[in-house]
């Protein structure tokens, strides 16, 4: 960074003014001071979302030269009005890591070595048509990320789904919400949350199932803590298994087995109707009642099918379903004394009170992760407490685009931009968007996720294009599909920014350009849709995933669906892409609109933003004259599902005695591989831990940071113990991170998933474990 | 080759006026807070004979209630300034 004297002065001038001003008038703010310096010729601020969670924060970039230098938050973005996480303050430094991916590389006779990017990328299309010619069009498969953009994940469908004609496209948001999605299409047909953070200024009670926000979503997070502080009638429920610092900052910490939070809902549902704390008016205008299969099993077998079946209910035949959950029988499963239970069915039931939920992977990494979504909606909806300011179940996302990128584009194998594979109306749109044949798009879904993986170890898939992600440090029971990767007549191609176990496993690597360093598009947990411009070159040869695709199309001989110029690709796509959503229910905003602003939520109709879905007061897809209209669903109800608690796929036993559960920290992004190279960030937590339960510590005779091996029935890892840190579980449970690629935890874990989501259960299998 | 840097309070109502008025002036750079009606001054006069003029200005300047210095530097190489002394 160049900054002559005089300029340094006057920043500190300015700064020493700042800081007075900040003394005199708490809260002042000076947005425009990027304007000031821009004039000074020090630094330049440009807006961006963070990249490296769910929430969505606008952050502010400095630079200076080439070069991205500094982060505040954006206080023009009403997300974070200004905030921002550790990760977020450090993001930038993220861009600077020394082993920076920069040039192409093949495997050339065992060894990688480094070619021009133009020839690996005719080695990719080569690749592609070679497998296609010998395997057909389903042995190829391209797997991406919640953080992909926007654009990336479009034109990954279009080439695959619409020009190979294969629905092996899936992207890893499978593993951390798809069971949100399908807890919304079974619950209201229709997906993403009917709310927005606003309803954190309005409601007066918050429970937290199974989400350490503090960590996760610290933002937003502080939010909510911010107008306890202000309003003096909130309240924080943290529902867990384990005590985090969530816990410690809530007024009241209620843990729970694991997989009992089922029983627990159901025994909510029992007392709303019981002390007859049922919204009548609006479950009898708004409600219909359903129940599905039960005993749906766990996925653990290669090729698993399981297609649900909806029976209708009546209300008393749902009434007679809960009598197995009363307080006093749910707390001998749950843990959960039945004073605790009724004390937050009186919270949900209490007509003064307006009740938000939140919850992100401790309800969606579960076995029956589509059913416990379902029950958290059918408390909110016995009691009408939805699509209204401050009163809502909100699901919140992991990733920065898991809603933008694979819930609305359909980066899924059964979805598409709009609708699904299955629909022929669907692939009619796709296809005449695309510009492709009729009967392009195959109407059969393919493999999801671990499927897909299993897939590739079996030899039904030989060519894999891994974009923006880390598999073989995420995927549970990890061994066996890294073997799967190695096997011989496997191709691999992984587009990374930084060296990985997934990059390891590759025949081609792309160098990417990460984040600020191309144009693009997220979309948050709120449905807000936010623009950046490219701020800061890209490396050496690194090209963003958007044109690697389109460059490999080209190749294959789809210049015509891919026509765009490499300066103005991202406009033209997302124009293109605007096409699926136009109407009511889910317009986006225009292109130039998104310039300008710091993320705009859609419905985008007529100029205006939707806040709460459902509501005619402010969703324009709702009839006139009701006072909620549930379209989504063919009834024009919103759906009460019976579902029952059901055990995990594995429980703790004699012999392996300890339940598993596996998450993040607030320091590191997911696999670590970006977080991990950020100095400060590092010399945080610099290592993964097993949180164990001071108790369980004494018995093996560990102390802290002792090793200790956790072993289960598909491997083992060894890693220091934490004892009495940030978390700590209860006994007879233990707590992983997983960002640490030298602790890999998912040797461990287990490839159980919910049946109808499709999403692997992280956060419940058996282990022993063993002083090291 | 003075710099300083100030809290510039406005006349009620004033705070366009004012940051109108001040970045106007030769030297100045204005930064308006966006949610309080305060303003902050940087001036970066080349000598003392501007610093003085432009501090009549200042001094003239209606829509202006109060200036307050936070930061002021004169930023004269050591040598300059020796030479003066002598």
């Amino acid at each position: 960074m160049n900054l002559d004297r005089r300029s340094f002065l006057k920043c500190a001038a300015a700064c020493s003014a700042m800081a007075a001003a900040g003394s005199i008038f708490p809260g002042i703010s000076f947005a425009d001071w990027k304007k000031q310096e821009g004039a000074s010729g020090m630094i330049t601020w440009k807006k961006a979302p963070c990249r490296f969670c769910g929430t969505g924060c606008g952050v502010l970039v400095g630079v200076s030269g080439d070069r991205a230098v500094a982060v505040k938050g954006d206080p023009n973005c009403s997300v974070n009005k200004g905030l921002c996480c550790v990760k977020g303050y450090h993001s930038v430094q993220a861009l600077y890591g020394a082993d920076r991916i920069t040039t192409a590389k093949v495997k050339r006779d065992g060894k990688m070595v480094e070619v021009p990017i133009k020839e690996a990328l005719d080695i990719v299309a080569a690749k592609i048509k070679e497998t296609i010619d010998k395997h057909g069009k389903n042995s190829v498969a391209i797997y991406g990320s919640g953080q992909w953009t926007i654009p990336d994940g479009y034109v990954a469908s279009k080439l695959f789904k619409g020009c190979l004609g294969t629905n092996n496209v899936e992207a890893n948001a499978r593993l951390c919400m798809s069971s949100a999605v399908t807890g919304f299409m079974t619950s209201f047909g229709i997906d993403e949350p009917m709310g927005c953070y606003e309803d954190i200024d309005h409601a007066n009670v918050f429970i937290t199932w199974g989400n350490n926000m503090a960590e996760m979503h610290p933002v937003l997070f502080s939010r909510i803590l911010a107008n306890r502080k202000r309003r003096k009638d909130v309240e924080i429920i943290d529902f867990a298994t384990r005590s985090t610092r969530s816990s410690q900052a809530s007024d009241k910490s209620i843990l729970f087995k694991p997989q009992t939070d089922l029983a627990v809902a159901n025994a909510i549902c029992h007392e709303i109707i019981r002390n007859n704390w049922v919204n009548w008016d609006f479950v009898n205008k708004h409600v219909s009642f359903h129940k599905g299969k039960t005993n749906i099993g766990y996925g653990l077998e290669d090729k698993f099918q399981f297609a649900d079946q909806e029976e209708p209910l009546t209300f008393d035949q749902y009434k007679a379903f809960l009598d197995d959950y009363t307080p006093e029988k749910v707390e001998k499963i749950s843990g959960v004394p039945a004073r605790d239970i009724k004390y937050m069915a009186a919270l949900y039931g209490d007509p003064i009170k307006k009740v938000t939920s939140f919850w992100c992977m401790g309800m969606n990494q579960h076995t029956r992760g589509t059913w416990i979504n379902n029950l958290v909606y059918n408390i909110h909806l016995l009691v009408g407490k939805i699509s209204t300011p401050g009163s809502g179940p909100f699901s919140l996302t992991g990733q920065p685009s898991a809603c933008g990128t694979v819930r609305e584009v359909g980066t899924l194998t059964h979805a598409l931009p709009h609708g699904g594979v299955a629909n022929a109306e669907d692939r009619a749109m796709a296809e005449k968007i695309w510009d492709l044949p009729a009967g392009s798009i195959d109407p059969k879904p393919t493999y999801h996720t671990v499927e897909m993986f299993r897939a590739l170890d079996r030899g039904d898939i030989r060519f894999i294009w891994i974009q923006v992600t880390n598999p073989m440090v995420t995927l549970p029971k990890l061994k066996r599909y890294r073997e799967g990767a190695l096997k011989e007549d496997r191709f691999v191609v992984v587009s990374d920014v930084y060296p990985t176990p997934t990059t390891d496993v590759a025949d081609v690597i792309l160098p990417a350009a990460m984040w600020i360093e191309k144009e693009g598009l997220f979309g948050n947990s709120e449905r807000r849709t936010q623009h950046w411009e490219q701020i800061v070159p890209p490396p050496g040869e690194a090209m963003s995933d958007t044109w690697q695709i389109i460059e490999v199309a080209r190749r294959l001989g789809f210049e015509k669906q891919f026509p765009w110029s490499e300066t103005e690709y991202i406009g033209k796509i997302w124009e293109e892409y605007r096409r699926f959503h136009e109407g009511p229910k889910h317009n986006m905003a225009p292109y130039t609109v998104l310039k300008e602003r710091s993320g705009v939520q859609w419905p985008f109709v007529n100029g205006k933003e939707t806040r709460w879905r459902f509501n005619p007061v402010y969703d324009p897809a709702c009839d006139k004259g009701r006072d909620f209209h549930f379209y989504g669903q063919k009834d024009n109800r919103a759906w009460i599902w019976a579902r029952p608690y059901e055990p995990a796929a594995e429980s703790p036993d004699k012999e392996y005695n300890f339940w598993l559960n596996t998450g993040r920290v607030i320091e590191h992004w997911h696999t670590g591989s970006m977080t991990m190279r950020v100095p400060v960030l590092y010399n945080a937590v610099p290592s993964s831990y097993v949180e164990i339960h001071p108790d369980d510590a004494a018995d093996l005779g560990v102390v802290n940071g002792e090793m200790v091996k956790i072993i289960s029935r598909r491997g083992s890892v060894t890693m220091p113990a934490s004892i009495l840190g940030r978390g700590v579980p209860p006994r007879g449970q233990v707590f992983v991170p997983f960002f640490d690629e030298r602790y890999l935890i998912n040797e461990v874990t287990l490839d159980a998933f919910c049946p109808i989501s499709k999403q692997p259960d992280y956060k419940k299998c058996a282990v022993k474990l063993e002083k090291a | 080759m003075p710099i300083f840097a100030y809290l510039a309070i406005p006349v009620e109502g004033g705070k366009d006026t004012l940051a109108a008025e001040l970045t106007a002036l030769p030297h100045c750079e204005v930064i308006p807070a966006d949610n309080k009606d305060i303003l902050i001054l940087v001036t970066d006069a080349p000598d003392e004979k501007a610093e003085r003029n432009l501090q009549n200005k200042l001094q003239k300047i209606s829509s202006l209630q109060s200036l307050s210095m936070t930061f002021g530097c004169s930023d004269q190489p050591e040598k300059e300034r020796g030479d003066h002394e002598s």
